[in-house]
């Protein structure tokens, strides 16, 4: 329990997905003008890397890896080559599934959330977290954990950006540096923010 | 036809940079800059495939349903990457370790899917081609651009051979070590844009918000 915990620490505060590795950062730039946009598209975000995280884990686990066809009378099969196909694909068909799941039982949630998910299919974020998944070996617990929060991480700071840049408007930029300049020194000034959370364990 | 084929080559490098004016792929970007001989790689391996995904999406353009094009163009894009990702292993494996999920990230870097999508769905293999493998290239130039001044100052050499000898091993440079720290990659590129909007004014982009003077009366 206690290093589920700290796993989540980390992937929300010390590896930022948006800030420490640069993860999602075109839509990080493009959808951050309005909070509620960005709270938004931070919600469905997250909501798809808990689900994708470990639905990639359970495919790496029982037909990708080495030896994981055994059940099937394959023990010498090694898949792992198929990998990025695989998640993307889980990615894409997630994504659709959960427009169509929504759009159907949640019409609200839909309206509200529908215009980002197809956005989401492209974000660096959600297939990100599964590499990093495949890469550190995350059980089934760690990578629901993993993903969870990663994505949880990834809201907090588009939320975040997006309040700096609705101060940012009203401020005398030069001309050069106004609109994407300015926004990426100012993500880079919270890049720095958030390195002060690094060695921090639980 | 030479003349266009020059202009969708070069086009993209300056006036069209998918980094600095399209914000497409600025993930990897960021993250491989730390070295020029990884932004080199990544160079590489995105214009091979920016160049080759559009052809062959072009090629297949007209029996795409496009109801489900963008899962053909991913399969397609997927598939390419695979490739990269198999030959850097073989090959390179130093490096391929140093990029780890960020070959694998190339599939969902947008220039490659924007690419395809705006250009290599309505014209011819070749064009699409050209087009990619220039818009690969726009985005090497702000990557060798960026990792060139992180790792020459940060660390004080290019491509792993030193230039500047640090005070660590005796010499007078004293390494800015926050140049190789992510943050150090934001400040960059937005210097560099500042720079590139400087030079073609044509490029600023409008304020949301203009402060007006109120004459007294």
């Amino acid at each position: 329990m206690e290093d589920l915990l700290s796993l989540a620490v980390k992937a929300i505060f010390v590896e930022n997905m948006a800030l420490a590795f640069f993860l999602g950062m075109c839509t990080f730039l493009a959808v951050s003008k309005k909070i509620s946009t960005a709270i938004g598209l931070g919600i469905s975000v997250t909501l798809v890397q808990a689900i994708t995280v470990p639905a990639n884990n359970l495919i790496l686990t029982y037909l990708l890896a080495p030896g994981a066809l055994a059940w099937a009378g394959f023990p010498d099969v090694d898949l792992t080559f198929l990998g990025l196909i695989s998640y993307i694909g889980v990615i894409a068909a997630m994504v659709q599934i959960l427009e169509m799941i929504l759009d159907k039982y949640f019409p609200p949630l839909y309206n509200a959330l529908g215009v980002f998910l197809p956005l989401i299919t492209v974000n660096c974020a959600i297939l990100g977290g599964s590499l990093f998944m495949v890469e550190r070996d995350y059980d089934l617990a760690q990578s629901a954990v993993y993903g969870l929060s990663s994505g949880f991480g990834w809201a907090l700071a588009i939320t975040a950006m997006a309040g700096v840049r609705e101060k940012l408007k009203y401020s005398d930029i030069p001309d050069g540096l106004q609109g994407l300049g300015i926004t990426f020194i100012s993500a880079g000034l919270m890049a720095m923010a958030f390195m002060s959370f690094s060695g921090v364990n639980l | 036809m030479a003349q266009t084929y020059r202009t969708m080559l070069v086009d993209p490098m300056v006036d069209n940079n998918p980094i600095t004016l399209q914000v497409l792929g600025i993930c990897s970007a960021l993250a491989v800059t730390s070295s020029l001989q990884v932004a080199m790689v990544m160079t590489i391996a995105v214009t091979l495939v920016t160049g080759f995904s559009s052809m062959f999406i072009s090629v297949l353009r007209s029996q795409i349903p496009s109801s489900i094009r963008i899962i053909v163009q991913m399969i397609i894009i997927a598939s390419l990457v695979i490739v990269v990702d198999q030959v850097l292993k073989a090959y390179a494996y130093e490096i391929s370790k140093t990029l780890s999920v960020f070959v694998g990230l190339i599939i969902t870097n947008c220039i490659v899917m924007g690419r395809a999508e705006a250009f290599a769905m309505k014209n011819p293999p070749f064009a699409s081609f050209v087009d990619g493998v220039g818009n690969g290239l726009g985005y090497g130039l702000i990557l060798m651009l960026v990792g060139f001044i992180r790792e020459f100052l940060g660390s004080g050499s290019v491509f792993g051979i030193t230039v500047l000898q640090t005070v660590n091993n005796g010499g007078w440079y004293v390494p800015n070590g926050l140049l190789l720290l992510p943050p150090s990659a934001f400040f960059i590129i937005g210097l560099i844009i500042w720079a590139f909007r400087s030079w073609k004014p044509e490029q600023v982009e409008d304020r949301e918000y203009r402060i007006q003077t109120v004459e007294a009366h």
